[in-house]
């Protein structure tokens, strides 16, 4: 099986790769995943006053796949407000990279990463947490 | 230098083919042999009555003095099959028809190969009782567990040579020991260790033995089942039904250009195993120890007791799919879940005991007979990037880098 030309872009080319300060009430942190399962995604925004998000940066351990998800993710996901950013489906990312049936889960993942980054800063920030549909892996 | 540099990687054949347990590239004397059998030397081994029948039967002949040879075996015990697959299969399920009024009871071990595995599966569907041992963290069988499990209804063990993944080679010569002790037949896929180390099935009392071709610098769907005729003397069902050949244990027309072939690798494993066991597991070691450098990086299985080509490592914290996309020029293999289509990791690298994330971690680097020393550097230089460049992509790394103990987080079901 041979990886579509934006996979192998994203993940030759990684965008925002990195750390951003977990402690600031301005970051959301999501890590989804587990070392067991050969996956895990770490996805952080930034986000300023007006529910922006000025910054995104992530690590990912997993295939190529898992990868150019979590990267093309943190792309989308810069200049967004948090409300769109929720929106974002794994659909979304299947049909941008191309990927084939077996690789549907590491979307799965950068979706999930998305939607507990969010979280996380929502609830450091006195919000809610949304409630999400238990995710279908 | 520059130009130098380029003119070094445009002698490498790039990729560059380290994935030699899977299949090997066939080697061009072995090709020399088989050709004139798929031309002029057409004829069907069975056919008794004419000239072209009798020259085909002459290389299937030769063929088999060849194999037998390498093994240390005489050449009425060589059955030819289509590979080790169905060697595997004709040993196991003809063992257990032929011989399940003794007992119905086989013994194997969990890091077999799929057509053991799946044959005993099939054979415990018949009605037989299977043990699948479990291995030591070295992935050698222990000799005490296995005596322990055997039963006066035993009448098979079956135990590899040398495994397909992590390269470790059991000790053959006990288990055989061991089995004949308690009246079982022993019965080794020997599919990756035979041309690449000595193997004899008389020093070794094997009473069955599993190879292939393609293994060995042959073509593929071609291989052999050898099947001890003195002391005992073993008989095996037939699997395969028809006009009787082989001795009446696998019926259909012989696939003569492939058996020439098998034959012709045979011969030259014989003659040039001594020097290139030398020369690879020189090589190997070069990789291992280059690479072992890395921090966190680990070597899968017992290293005392290992074929010369084959070294299994796990890099910590890097994803294995990820890593070998990393390493494109290289094909290499990887126990980790993402490359099958199962989504399981190895289930070998997860019976030596190791957890899942490591299983996910390895590759395994299989050197052959074209490897070259420049290809081994080459491939050092590769994978030492790709490790790095991984981990500065890897949360876990991270984690780890911090003294943040991956154990002590709560990882989402998944
Ligand atoms: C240990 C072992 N047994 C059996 C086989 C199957 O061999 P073949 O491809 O000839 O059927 C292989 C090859 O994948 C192997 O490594
Ligand atoms: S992370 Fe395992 S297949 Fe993508």
């Amino acid at each position: 099986m041979a990886y579509s030309d934006k996979v192998i872009d994203h993940y030759t080319n990684p965008r925002n790769v990195g750390t951003l300060d977990k402690s600031s009430h301005k970051v959301g942190t999501g890590l989804v995943g587990a070392p067991e399962c050969g996956d895990v995604m770490r996805l952080q925004i930034q986000v300023d006053d007006n529910n922006i998000i000025t910054d995104a940066k992530f690590k990912t351990f997993g295939c190529g796949s898992a990868i150019a998800s979590s990267s093309l993710a943190t792309e989308w996901l810069k200049g967004k407000s948090v409300d769109d950013a929720m929106k974002i489906d794994n659909m979304d990312i299947v049909e941008e990279l191309a990927l084939p049936p077996v690789k549907i889960h590491c979307s799965v993942l950068a979706e999930d990463a998305i939607k507990a980054a969010i979280n996380d800063f929502r609830v450091k920030n006195g919000m809610e947490p949304i409630e999400l549909e238990k995710s279908h892996h | 230098m520059r130009i130098f540099v380029l003119f070094k990687n445009y002698c490498m054949n790039i990729p560059i083919y380290l994935d030699n347990n899977a299949t090997t590239p066939m080697d061009p004397r072995v090709l020399d042999a088989m050709l004139p059998y798929f031309t002029n030397k057409f004829g069907n081994a069975a056919s008794r009555n004419h000239h072209f029948g009798w020259v085909a039967e002459e290389g299937v002949d030769y063929a088999r003095e060849q194999v037998a040879k390498l093994i240390g075996a005489s050449e009425k015990e060589i059955i030819f099959t289509s590979g080790a697959t169905e060697s595997d299969n004709l040993a196991i399920k003809g063992v257990f028809e032929m011989y399940k009024d003794k007992g119905n009871h086989i013994i194997t071990a969990v890091t077999e190969h799929k057509a053991v595995l799946d044959a005993c599966k099939h054979v415990e569907k018949l009605g037989g009782r299977v043990t699948y041992l479990p291995v030591k963290e070295d992935g050698l069988v222990d000799l005490a567990v296995l005596e322990a499990a055997m039963t006066p209804e035993t009448i098979l063990v079956s135990i590899m040579y040398g495994n397909n993944e992590i390269g470790v080679i059991q000790p053959v010569k006990e288990i055989a020991a061991i089995a004949h002790r308690h009246g079982a037949l022993f019965m080794t896929d020997a599919t990756q260790a035979v041309g690449k180390i000595p193997v004899d099935v008389n020093a070794d009392g094997i009473d069955l033995l599993a190879l292939s071709a393609h293994k060995m610098y042959g073509p593929k769907g071609v291989g052999a089942l050898y099947v001890r005729r003195k002391g005992p003397r073993v008989k095996v069902t037939a699997q395969m039904d028809g006009g009787g050949h082989e001795r009446g244990m696998r019926s259909g027309t012989l696939n003569v250009p492939g058996i020439v072939g098998l034959g012709k690798a045979c011969e030259i494993a014989g003659q040039e195993m001594e020097s290139e066991a030398k020369r690879l597991s020189g090589l190997r070691d070069k990789l291992q120890n280059a690479l072992t450098v890395l921090e966190e990086s680990y070597v899968n299985g017992n290293v005392d007791h290992r074929l010369p080509h084959v070294a299994n490592i796990s890099f910590k914290y890097v994803e294995g799919e990820g890593l070998m996309m990393a390493m494109k020029d290289l094909a290499v293999s990887s126990g980790s879940a993402c490359t099958s289509a199962s989504l399981e990791p190895s289930y070998v690298l997860k019976s030596l005991g190791l957890s899942d994330d490591l299983a996910h971690s390895s590759i395994r680097f299989g050197l052959g007979r074209f490897t070259t020393e420049e290809e081994v550097d080459y491939a050092i230089e590769v994978t030492k990037k790709a490790v790095t460049h991984l981990r500065e992509l890897s949360p876990l790394w991270e984690m780890f880098k911090e003294g943040i103990d991956l154990n002590s987080i709560e990882w989402a079901e998944h």
